[in-house]
C-alpha cells in the first residue's frame, strides 16, 4: 500500500480521473446511445431536432413496424435476410480464415517440403496487398469465376490472410518437440496430433482470433460493395447506407435508427461478452 | 533447435492448398493485371488497347485532382490518427490511476470497434446533419452556418470526427498495455527525487511509451489511408466538390463510376507501394519494439 500511496494518485487526483473517464465514456458511447434513443421515437419527434435524451414511447410501435416488414419496403429486402446475409459473411469469414490459416500453419511448421520457405513468403507477402488496392482486377476475377451476388463471393476473397496464418506459425513453433515425439512414440499422426494436442492447446488463440475477425466480417464495407449488385445479397450495413437519403423528405428514419440499432448490436455484444479474448487477442496477437 | 516434424510430403502440400489457391486467385493474379493494366491505355468504347508504358503515371501524378487526393489523405490521416491517439492516451493514463471501476470503463470504451466504418459515419451524420441533427441544431442556433453536405472543411470536420472515433477503442487498448508494461521502480524512483505526476509523465512515461506510440502511429496510418472508405462514402461521396477524395476513394471513383481503367490501376500500383512501404517500416520497427519488450 505504501507503494500506490508514493506514485498512486492522490484521492482528489483519482476523483479527478474518474470524472475525466466518465466524460469520456459518455463521449465515446454518445453517437451509439443517440441512434439507440432515435429508435424509440416517432417519425415526428427525430424530425423536430433537439432529439430528447431519454428513450421515447414508440420503441415497441418502431421495432414491430421495422421487424414485420418496414425494413423489407425500404430497403427492397426483409430485415431477416440482411441479418441472415450479415451472419453468413462474417462467421464465413471467421470460421473459414481459422481453418485455412492453421491449416497452411500446421504445414509450414510441422512438415518439411520443398519450397516450403517459399509458400511461407508467397503467404506473407499478401499482407501488403489489401482488397483496397486491387479492386478492379479482384472485381474482374470474381466476375469472370461467377462469383457476384453469391456467398462464396462475399467470402472467399477475403478468408486468405497472413496475419492469422502468422500467428499460428509464431504459436506453435512455441510447442516443445516432446510432445510431438511422445505422440508419435504412441503412433499418432499428424491428425491425431492435431485433434488431441495442438487444437486444445490453441483454444485461447482461435477465441481471440474468432472475436477479431468476426467483427472484421460484419463490419466490411468496400468488398459486399463491389460483389452485390442485387438487394438479396446486400448485408445490412451496404442495406443501410442505401436507405439513408437526406434530399428525400419521405425518409423512415425511425425505421432507419431502427436498423441501425440492428446493425450495431451483434458485434457490440459480441465484442462485451467475449472481451477477456478479444483484449488478449488484439493486444497480444497484433502483428 | 531442430523442429521436430512428421514425414508425409503430399499431406503438407494439401494442407498449404486453400491458402495458397486463394492468395493467388484473388490477391497476386489481380495484383499482377493491376500492374499489367497500369500500362495500358483503353479507348472510349473499350475495344483497342494500346501499351503505353509510364504513361498513366505520369498523367496521374499531374493530374490536380490526385495531387488534391494526396493533400486530403494527408490531413485525413494525420488529423485522425493524432486525435484518436490523443484522447486514448488520455483516457489510459486516467484508467491507470483509478483503483476501482477499470473494467466499467474499458467496456464502454471498447464499443466503437465493434461498429463498421461505414456505420460509425452514419451515426456522426445523424447527430449533425442540417435537417434533424441534434447536435447540428444548438450550432445553428449560434447563428454557425452549418452545413457539412455543402461545406467542404465542415464535411472535413465531421469524417475526421467519425474515423478517429471510432479508432479510440483500438488506441486505447495499446495504450493501457503500453502503460502497464512500464516499470513501477523508475516512476517510484523519479517521485522519490520529486518529480510530480505531470513531470514524470513527460520526462518517464511517454518517452518509455514510444514504442507503443510509433507502432500506433502505422496502424492508424494505414487505417485511415484504408479502412476509412466506408466512412468517406457513407458521409460525403468524397464531396462536396472533391473536398474528402481521399486516395483510395478517388481508385474506386475513377475504376468504377468514371471507368478511367488505366488511370485506376495506375493508383492501384502506387497505393500498393505505399502500403509496401507502409509494412517494411512497420516489421522493422517491431524488431525494435521486442528489444525494448
Amino acid at each position: 500500500m505504501a507503494e500506490h500511496d508514493m506514485v498512486g494518485a492522490s484521492r482528489s487526483g483519482r476523483i479527478a480521473a474518474h470524472l475525466f473517464l466518465i466524460l469520456g465514456a459518455v463521449v465515446v458511447a454518445f453517437p451509439i446511445y443517440y441512434v439507440a434513443v432515435a429508435s424509440t421515437h416517432s417519425l415526428q419527434t427525430i424530425l423536430r431536432p433537439p432529439l430528447p435524451l431519454i428513450p421515447g414511447p414508440e420503441a415497441y410501435q418502431n421495432y414491430h413496424e421495422a421487424l414485420a416488414g418496414g425494413i423489407g419496403r425500404i430497403g427492397g429486402v426483409s430485415v431477416d435476410r440482411l441479418l441472415l446475409n450479415t451472419t453468413i459473411v462474417a462467421l464465413g469469414i471467421a470460421v473459414g480464415k481459422i481453418i485455412i490459416s492453421m491449416a497452411s500453419a500446421y504445414a509450414i511448421v510441422f512438415f518439411r517440403f520443398p519450397l516450403r520457405m517459399a509458400m511461407f513468403w508467397l503467404i506473407f507477402i499478401t499482407l501488403m496487398l489489401p482488397v483496397e488496392v486491387r479492386i478492379l482486377p479482384t472485381y474482374k476475377v470474381m466476375v469472370q469465376l461467377h462469383l457476384i451476388d453469391t456467398y462464396a463471393g462475399l467470402i472467399l476473397p477475403l478468408i486468405a490472410s497472413a496475419t492469422a496464418t502468422l500467428l499460428f506459425r509464431q504459436f506453435f513453433m512455441t510447442i516443445p518437440n516432446e510432445l510431438l515425439e511422445a505422440a508419435r512414440v504412441d503412433g499418432a499422426g499428424p491428425w491425431r496430433f492435431f485433434r488431441d494436442i495442438l487444437l486444445p492447446l490453441s483454444a485461447t488463440n482461435i477465441a481471440a482470433l474468432f472475436v477479431i475477425l468476426f467483427i472484421y466480417g460484419w463490419t466490411q464495407y468496400l468488398w459486399p460493395l463491389l460483389v452485390t449488385n442485387s438487394n438479396e445479397m446486400n448485408t445490412i450495413v451496404i442495406a443501410l447506407r442505401k436507405m439513408i437519403s437526406f434530399a428525400d423528405a419521405d425518409t423512415p428514419w425511425h425505421l432507419v435508427m431502427v436498423t441501425a440499432v440492428l446493425a450495431i448490436l451483434p458485434p457490440v455484444l459480441i465484442v462485451v461478452l467475449m472481451q477477456r479474448w478479444f483484449v488478449k487477442g488484439l493486444v497480444e496477437t497484433e502483428k | 533447435m531442430n523442429r521436430a516434424t512428421f514425414p508425409h510430403r503430399v499431406l503438407p502440400w494439401l494442407l498449404i492448398a486453400p491458402q495458397l489457391l486463394i492468395s493467388l486467385v484473388f490477391f497476386y493474379w489481380p495484383a499482377v493485371q493491376a500492374l499489367w493494366q497500369s500500362t495500358l491505355r483503353e479507348d472510349a468504347f473499350g475495344l483497342k488497347t494500346t501499351f503505353v508504358g509510364l504513361a498513366n503515371f505520369r498523367k496521374v501524378l499531374a493530374d490536380p485532382a490526385y495531387l488534391n487526393a494526396i493533400q486530403v489523405t494527408v490531413v485525413f490521416s494525420i488529423l485522425t490518427a493524432f486525435f484518436s491517439m490523443a484522447v486514448a492516451l488520455f483516457l489510459a493514463v486516467q484508467a491507470e490511476k483509478v483503483v476501482r471501476g477499470k473494467g466499467f470503463y474499458r467496456t464502454v470504451l471498447i464499443w466503437p470497434y465493434a461498429v463498421a466504418p461505414a456505420i460509425a459515419g452514419m451515426l456522426w451524420l445523424f447527430m449533425f446533419n442540417p435537417s434533424f441533427g441534434s447536435l447540428a441544431w444548438p450550432l445553428k442556433q449560434m447563428g454557425i452556418d452549418w452545413d457539412p453536405l455543402l461545406n467542404g472543411k465542415q464535411a472535413m470536420g465531421l469524417v475526421i470526427a467519425a474515423a478517429s472515433w471510432k479508432q479510440i477503442s483500438y488506441n486505447f487498448l495499446f495504450f493501457v498495455a503500453g502503460l502497464q508494461a512500464i516499470p513501477k521502480s523508475l516512476i517510484e524512483a523519479a517521485a522519490i527525487d520529486g518529480a510530480g505526476s505531470r513531470r514524470r509523465f513527460w520526462t518517464i512515461v511517454f518517452p518509455l511509451l514510444a514504442p507503443t506510440s510509433f507502432f500506433l502511429l502505422v496502424v492508424n496510418g494505414v487505417y485511415a489511408l484504408f479502412d476509412t472508405f466506408g466512412i468517406i462514402h457513407a458521409v460525403t461521396g468524397g464531396g462536396p466538390g472533391k473536398a474528402t477524395e481521399t486516395l483510395v476513394y478517388k481508385v474506386y471513383n475513377d475504376g468504377f463510376v468514371n471507368l478511367q481503367l488505366g488511370s485506376s490501376a495506375a493508383q492501384s500500383v502506387i497505393l500498393m507501394a505505399i502500403v509496401i512501404g507502409l509494412t517494411a517500416f512497420q516489421f522493422r520497427f517491431i524488431e525494435r519494439r521486442v528489444h525494448y519488450g
